[in-house]
């Protein structure tokens, strides 16, 4: 079970996607999964071990870690890239539904149970309307624990058992901030994608609904 | 999800490159991303455990380590591959794209169809022309865009390409000026240069690619110019047609298909 697993879901989905939804695969494996796996996950990869207090007291770095890292950046991308990845499943499952129901009546039910349309409209619009949802919900999450999208070279610590303030250095934190503006770009790309899907597919099937009508009082 | 991942999203681009675009990819597998996985991630495997200050100062070797190196090397390598790579899924989608039509008119049933199944359109490789011959020009230029942009930044965050054994840090906490020692400094800097050679000669392929493709177009346009200016006649257009359009069919070898005509 790895990254390949979802690599393979979204191959899936591209198959029953718009155009736009396809560039947004395409962002997600390039930009988002390819530079996780390639690049940033090495740099968060012993972010505990080079976290530095100046003090001796023992615990104390693993309590100050704990406290400015309660979960750590890596890991919410993750999730993230999972999250986002999964409502694109409803619009599998819908298809696989349909050709289901065709077998089971041994009749052809629908013009191409892939097509984009009637229920599987409504399937494609809240699997869109999802995806935008966790994307925003993840990027409030990351502002609000880290303060920002800001990653300091120096935390001020006082959590017992350390006394007083202590000093503790992060490691790396240009190149982890550079990473998280990475991040935060790409969502943002993805939303502005996953929107501008929905208000064409919104269009093009009012815009349908709206000459069929005309045809039908025209006759 | 890793590299092997975007050699196969490429290796689709391939089919439909000219023989210098080729060239390109592999060199781009094998003498960057092959190097990149298999011995550079290990030459700065251990890059901060090993940068070592003459100082038992906690926090100034964190400090230090962050204000030298902003980005590792192989972090900017990585991303630079990712992002060279990326024009050719403009390419890809425009393939898929002109699949996808040939596929809804095969199935339509349209007379003016030339193949005889479903595979042979899965098959069949189409040529750069038409608006095909864009979208493959703009990819090579964004390339060369993105090859520039980030050869630049290297050179402008590491002051040059080469990495040096010793640097004096006077960051906060660091008490005074402080010696930081780098970890294997002639290897890195062996494989920095091993890099920007590679990348150096991929910007050469596809300046050449680049002229290749505008010097075939320009003599496309001169021969179609030069064609119609000989037969002014009406009468003769139909015969000229067909004249061209037998060229064309006899040109084209059993796999290759003639795209949208202009």
């Amino acid at each position: 079970m790895s990254w390949a697993f979802l690599r393979d879901l979204l191959s899936g989905v591209n198959k029953y996607s718009t155009g736009i939804g396809r560039v947004w695969v395409a962002v997600v494996f390039m930009f988002r999964l390819l530079v996780y796996v390639a690049a940033a996950e090495n740099i968060w990869k012993h972010e505990h071990d080079e976290f530095q207090c100046n003090i001796k007291q023992p615990g104390c770095k693993n309590v100050c870690f704990d406290h400015f890292f309660p979960v750590s950046h890596i890991r919410l991308w993750a999730l993230q890239l999972i999250m986002v990845s999964t409502p694109s499943l409803l619009v599998v499952f819908h298809v696989a539904y349909r050709e289901n129901r065709e077998k089971q009546h041994d009749q052809k039910l629908y013009r191409n149970p892939g097509n984009i349309d009637g229920g599987l409209l409504g399937t494609y619009l809240i699997s869109l309307i999802l995806k935008t949802g966790l994307e925003i919900v993840f990027l409030v999450l990351f502002y609000k624990l880290y303060n920002g999208f800001k990653i300091p070279y120096l935390v001020k610590c006082n959590v017992k058992p350390c006394p007083n303030t202590v000093d503790c250095y992060i490691s790396k934190p240009t190149e982890k901030m550079i990473f998280l503006y990475f991040l935060v770009a790409t969502s943002c790309l993805c939303i502005i994608l996953n929107l501008s899907e929905l208000s064409y597919l919104i269009f093009k099937y009012s815009i349908k609904c709206y000459l069929k009508r005309h045809m039908k009082k025209q006759q | 999800m890793d590299w092997g991942a975007l050699h196969t999203i490429l290796g689709g681009v391939n089919k439909h490159s000219t023989s210098i675009g080729k060239i390109w990819l592999t060199v781009l597998f094998i003498f960057r991303i092959m190097i990149l996985v298999v011995a550079a991630e290990r030459v700065w495997g251990d890059e901060q455990d090993d940068f070592v200050c003459n100082t038992l100062q906690p926090g100034c070797r964190n400090v230090c380590y962050d204000h030298f190196f902003p980005i590792s090397h192989i972090r900017l390598w990585a991303l630079q591959l990712i992002f060279v790579s990326t024009p050719a899924l403009l390419v890809a989608m425009h393939v898929a794209y002109r699949r996808h039509e040939k596929k809804r008119q095969f199935r339509k049933g349209d007379q003016k169809c030339e193949y005889k199944d479903i595979e042979e359109i899965r098959k069949q490789r189409f040529r750069i022309e038409g608006s095909l011959w864009w979208t493959y020009t703009g990819s090579i230029f964004f390339r060369l865009i993105f090859e520039a942009v980030f050869m630049y930044a290297f050179y402008f965050m590491y002051d040059g390409f080469r990495m040096p054994r010793l640097m004096k840090c006077s960051a906060w906490p660091c008490p005074n000026t402080v010696d930081c020692f780098v970890s294997r400094p002639t290897e890195k800097t062996v494989f920095t240069i091993f890099m920007i050679a590679v990348s150096s000669i991929c910007i050469l392929l596809n300046v050449a690619e680049l002229c290749y493709l505008l010097t075939k177009f320009f003599l496309r346009r001169s021969k179609k110019a030069g064609n119609s200016k000989q037969q002014p006649n009406h009468e003769n257009k139909e015969e000229t047609k067909q004249n061209e359009m037998n060229e064309l069919i006899s040109d084209s070898c059993q796999n290759t298909v003639i795209g949208f005509s202009s």
